[in-house]
């Protein structure tokens, strides 16, 4: 059924009226006759509101930091935080030298009461010797939970000390599960220093083959980024670094050499993206992976950038061979996805990304919305200069590099960048609204309440979304797929995910298990007979 | 595999962890919650602890895990989080509707020294309704602690003595295992014909049927009424000493409950024991029913003895599962060689006892010389494992990696497990539970035997 505001307000309705004040902003019904619709995202989620949102270390370590797989991360806190960032998003990598491979380890200083009482110093420094005495890793990674900064550890001046020691780098980051207001905070933290102590340090003054480029925001979920390279290496491209997704601290540090960044998660990478442009002149596109369409668009748009005939030439050579291969198996899927509603909250990005794959599978989008984005995610990069800082969001350190005096160079003219912006989005996003059909939901940090509601007002016929509310919507016999880990499966990025997803988001629907739901004897009556004009025979 | 972790042993003294063996305690305590019928578990720190402590939780039990949060934010780390804690019980009442909310900390909230149970005081709390809480502090203890501490403050939040002669019925405080076990528990309880109330009891709540309708509460759990009559029990028996000890000693103190503390009941002998103490407590004769379950378990015992006898085990993961699953093994003529759990040990003048030494008491006599282990990580454990290799690695999910490297066959036990599903349906304890623990180790190691055997020796019949 269609959804009015009429509706919307029914569900509002039954929050107390300081909640519904507040997540009333958070919501909104897309009406493409407005120019803009403004939402609210990147707040306080309310106490008690049963959010799916994580904490800043989760965005930093979790997310950003963890998927490079040759540094030694090292995470200075109770246990706990560490363990659950362990082997839990499903970021593969892979390795020449197995013995430069840290990913499948977990290396926390588990403090005790003694440390949080006389702080966690000492014990961090021992930490750091046993980890240079055991692995001797190139560099090392420091990530601060809660109680670090509380105590007042100073994790900077432990990792300036070890650095002098052992002549490796040991970045600090002060990513303390109370900073903002979500993950997202924990991603600019990460950006941050990346930007600033390991992108540009190696002495490579130019990549080694031509159509050089980095991917950002891509982080090898179920191996998401190998297929794209699969597809880039193939046209002709040079990956110099993926950020961070099978990653690897030699190659971020070569990012500096790339003529071109690809940002395809733009909520945890943007920021990076915008301080390489600033520091060595290398524009950034915004990319999509996940859709036939959108990977079709994207390999355009990257070689009308290089525009270059026989990158031009390859790129069409191989969308037409790819394309010949899976459109037809797609087909079959789609035969069984067509005519179905989805409803599609994650992140930061996917929630946009994954309607392009619903919509080549003839399925729409009634609902879709972010975990952590910001205004820009839904609204598009124009409305950055009006978003208002907060208490929360100002204290999250805002790194910006100045342009650098002997790299610094335009990869192409002024001229032919304006020309560029006007056809492919160069340091540009639209945001997810623009791409929704009007009449669909767009929601901010959808909380268990809402998701319940929305359900039994909209009755989609698949969920995606993550484990948490998996098997809550499950329970209501609705398919629901976790897209943050693709239900450990995938890829679902590129030409072969597209195939993947079509398979997987089918089984969802064609799978005989649901129909067992009602036991018979719910169906039928215990006792049968008929009734006669003298009652019950 | 794991190619970054060397043979030679070297001794390390930061007290930091390669690979853990433990989590932190507030995902305990909010299991724990989850046993009480129609309670919502509430994190008190920020946001990331109870998403993570959910995302966990879902992926072992592969059911809806409900909990809420304070959503710290630096401010109310500065100011303190009283009210954030408010606003939280405000806005749950309101919305999502629990008997209880039981509230948790997290080393934020004890790091700035919140006074929860002052916070509480001054919260509304509509009628009927209730908040209790636990201090879980991450930096102390593990996972087991926080079950412990959860269930403790069950007892003294809840607990009464309201009749003058105690009730004919038996507190059973199950520990930290799965619903399967705990209803195990409870049916070897009910065909003793014993009256019993189980605390806390996640059976029928993390293994919710599929009924086409979402339940935010589930049947399951213990309820209210069920938790304040527990100090009205004759007797009080805690299975798993790190997990239930002290909300059996504390009802001992503040109601009289006499306790008797015993090893989580898998394997044969701590199953014995777990009877006998029934027996013995309420002086009535084990059932025809259990005799002939144990007639079953010990035949097949005997009869497949020659797969197990002399193998070596390696066995991690938490302190009352290992310390059964060793029993066990040992039962079965097996060398348990390396033994390890990442939750502090104990002491041994306590009830909890000492891990090193209860599982050293086991080894006597045995021959055996083993490594053992509390406050022990994976990291140690594999390269236990790499200077004197074993037949079979028994523990967590997190095992696969070192069974992996090492090429050892793996058997999946305690929690969590992530990567398999129905093992929180079925019990390890029991007479039953120990059958089924024989099943999944002959599993894994004749499926072994069948992948090493030349054509030559492949055998049909085993």
């Amino acid at each position: 059924m269609a959804f009015s505001e009429k509706l919307l307000q029914e569900i509002l309705d039954k929050y107390p009226s300081k909640v519904q004040k507040n997540r009333k902003k958070h919501i909104f019904i897309k009406n493409g006759e407005l120019e803009s619709q403004q939402i609210e995202a990147n707040t306080r989620t309310i106490p008690g509101i049963i959010t799916n949102r994580g904490c800043a270390y989760a965005g930093c370590k979790g997310v950003v930091l963890g998927p490079i797989k040759d540094m030694v991360h090292i995470v200075h806190g109770p246990i706990g935080c560490s363990y659950y960032a362990w082997g839990t998003r499903r970021n593969k990598a892979h390795s020449e030298d197995p013995t430069d491979n840290y990913i499948n380890y977990c290396i926390s200083t588990d403090m005790q009461e003694s440390d949080i009482v006389f702080g966690g110093e000492k014990k961090l420094t021992k930490v750091i010797d046993e980890v240079m005495e055991i692995f001797n890793p190139k560099a090392i990674t420091l990530s601060a939970t809660c109680p670090v900064g509380l105590i007042g550890d100073d994790m900077g001046a432990v990792a300036k000390v070890a650095e002098e020691k052992y002549g490796v780098q040991v970045l600090s980051f002060s990513c303390e599960g109370y900073k903002g207001v979500s993950q997202s905070a924990g991603h600019h933290i990460a950006n941050n220093i990346l930007m600033e102590k390991v992108i540009g340090t190696s002495d490579l003054e130019k990549a080694p083959s031509k159509f050089p480029i980095n991917l950002l925001g891509e982080y090898n979920i179920g191996g998401d980024g190998w297929e794209v390279e699969r597809i880039l290496e193939d046209i002709g491209y040079y990956v110099v670094s993926v950020m961070t997704g099978d990653g690897s601290y030699d190659d971020i540090k070569n990012a500096h050499v790339a003529e071109l960044n690809l940002v395809q998660c733009h909520r945890s990478i943007n920021y990076i993206a915008e301080m390489l442009e600033k520091k060595y002149g290398t524009p950034w596109l915004k990319v999509n992976f996940i859709g036939i369409q959108a990977t079709v668009e994207t390999l355009r748009n990257m070689a009308l950038y290089f525009d270059d005939e026989e990158l031009i030439k390859n790129t069409e050579a191989v969308i037409a061979r790819e394309l010949a291969r899976i459109e037809p198996v797609i087909d079959q899927y789609k035969k069984i996805c067509e005519g179905k509603k989805a409803f599609c909250f994650v992140g930061g990005s996917r929630g946009h990304h994954f309607q392009n794959l619903f919509a080549e599978l003839g399925i729409e989008t009634l609902l879709a919305g972010y975990e952590f984005a910001h205004r820009d995610d839904y609204e598009g990069r124009e409305v950055i200069p009006t978003i208002k800082t907060d208490a929360d969001s100002k204290n999250i350190p805002h790194y910006m590099p100045e342009a650098d005096e002997k790299r610094f160079k335009l990869k192409i003219s002024p001229e032919r960048l304006e020309e560029l912006k006007a056809k492919i989005p160069l340091g540009e996003y639209k945001g997810m609204r623009f791409d929704m059909e009007d009449g669909s939901i767009i929601v901010d940090d959808l909380n268990h309440f809402e998701t319940e509601e929305f359900i039994k007002i909209l009755k989609p016929d698949i969920f995606t979304s993550g484990i948490k509310d998996k098997y809550v919507i499950q329970k209501m016999g609705i398919p629901s797929k976790q897209l943050h880990s693709y239900d450990y499966s995938g890829p679902y990025a590129g030409f072969n995910g597209a195939v993947q997803f079509a398979k997987d988001i089918s089984m969802g629907f064609a799978s005989p298990t649901w129909n067992f739901i009602t036991p018979p004897w719910k169906d039928q009556p215990l006792l049968e007979g008929k009734v006669t004009e003298e009652g019950v025979a | 595999m794991l190619d970054c972790t060397p043979k030679e042993i070297k001794e390390r003294t930061s007290g930091g962890m390669i690979n853990p063996a433990k989590t932190c305690q507030p995902i305990g305590a909010m299991y724990a919650a989850l046993g009480i019928h129609g309670c919502l578990p509430h994190s008190h720190g920020s946001q990331g602890c109870c998403s993570y402590h959910r995302m966990h939780l879902t992926r072992h039990f592969r059911d809806p895990v409900m909990a809420s949060t304070s959503s710290f934010t630096e401010g109310a780390s500065v100011f303190g989080g009283g009210a954030n804690l408010k606003t939280a019980i405000q806005n749950v009442f309101h919305l999502y509707k629990p008997e209880v909310i039981a509230v948790h900390t997290t080393c934020l909230t004890e790091t700035i020294g919140d006074d929860v149970p002052s916070i509480i005081k001054t919260a509304e709390i509509p009628e009927g309704k209730l908040v209790i809480h636990t201090n879980t502090p991450s930096y102390v203890g593990s996972h087991v602690t926080g079950f412990s501490n959860m269930t403790k403050s069950m007892v003294s939040y809840l607990s009464a003595s309201t009749v003058a002669e105690k009730k004919e019925q038996v507190n059973l405080i199950p520990g930290f295992v799965n619903p399967g076990d705990m209803r195990e528990i409870k049916r070897l309880t009910e065909s003793m014909g014993i009256e019993y109330l189980m605390f806390p009891d996640t059976s029928g709540v993390v293994d919710s049927p599929m009924t086409g309708e979402f339940e935010m509460y589930p049947e399951g759990g213990t309820t209210v009424a069920q938790l304040k009559d527990t100090g009205n029990s004759k007797v009080t028996i805690a299975l798993g000493r790190f997990a239930s000890s002290d909300a059996a000693e504390l009802l001992t103190k503040k109601c009289r409950v006499p306790a008797t503390v015993l090893k989580t009941p898998i394997g044969i002998k701590a199953t014995d024991d777990f009877l006998m103490a029934l027996r013995q407590s309420f002086t009535v004769e084990i059932p025809k029913e259990l005799e002939i379950e144990r007639g079953q378990l010990v035949d097949i015992m005997t009869d497949t003895h020659y797969h197990f006898h002399g193998k070596t085990v390696a066995i991690f993961g938490d302190p009352d599962i290992v310390a059964g699953v060793t029993e066990f093994v040992l039962s079965l003529g097996m060398k348990p060689i390396h033994v390890l759990t990442g939750t502090p040990g104990g002491t041994s003048n306590s009830l909890t006892g000492s891990f090193e030494d209860n599982i050293k008491a086991m080894m006597e006599g045995t021959g055996i010389e083993a490594n053992i282990k509390s406050s022990g990580d994976l990291f140690t454990l594999h390269q236990w494992i790499k200077n004197q290799p074993v037949d079979l690695l028994i523990g967590t999910t997190y095992g696969k990696y070192i069974a992996r490297a090492e090429d050892i066959p793996f058997v999946r036990m305690g929690f969590p497990i992530l990567d398999r599903s129905v093992h929180s349906y079925l019990p390890v304890v029991g007479y039953r539970g120990a059958l089924r623990v024989i099943e999944m180790i002959s599993n894994a190691l004749l499926d072994r035997a069948d992948r090493d055997a030349s054509d030559d020796d492949f055998e049909l019949v085993m």
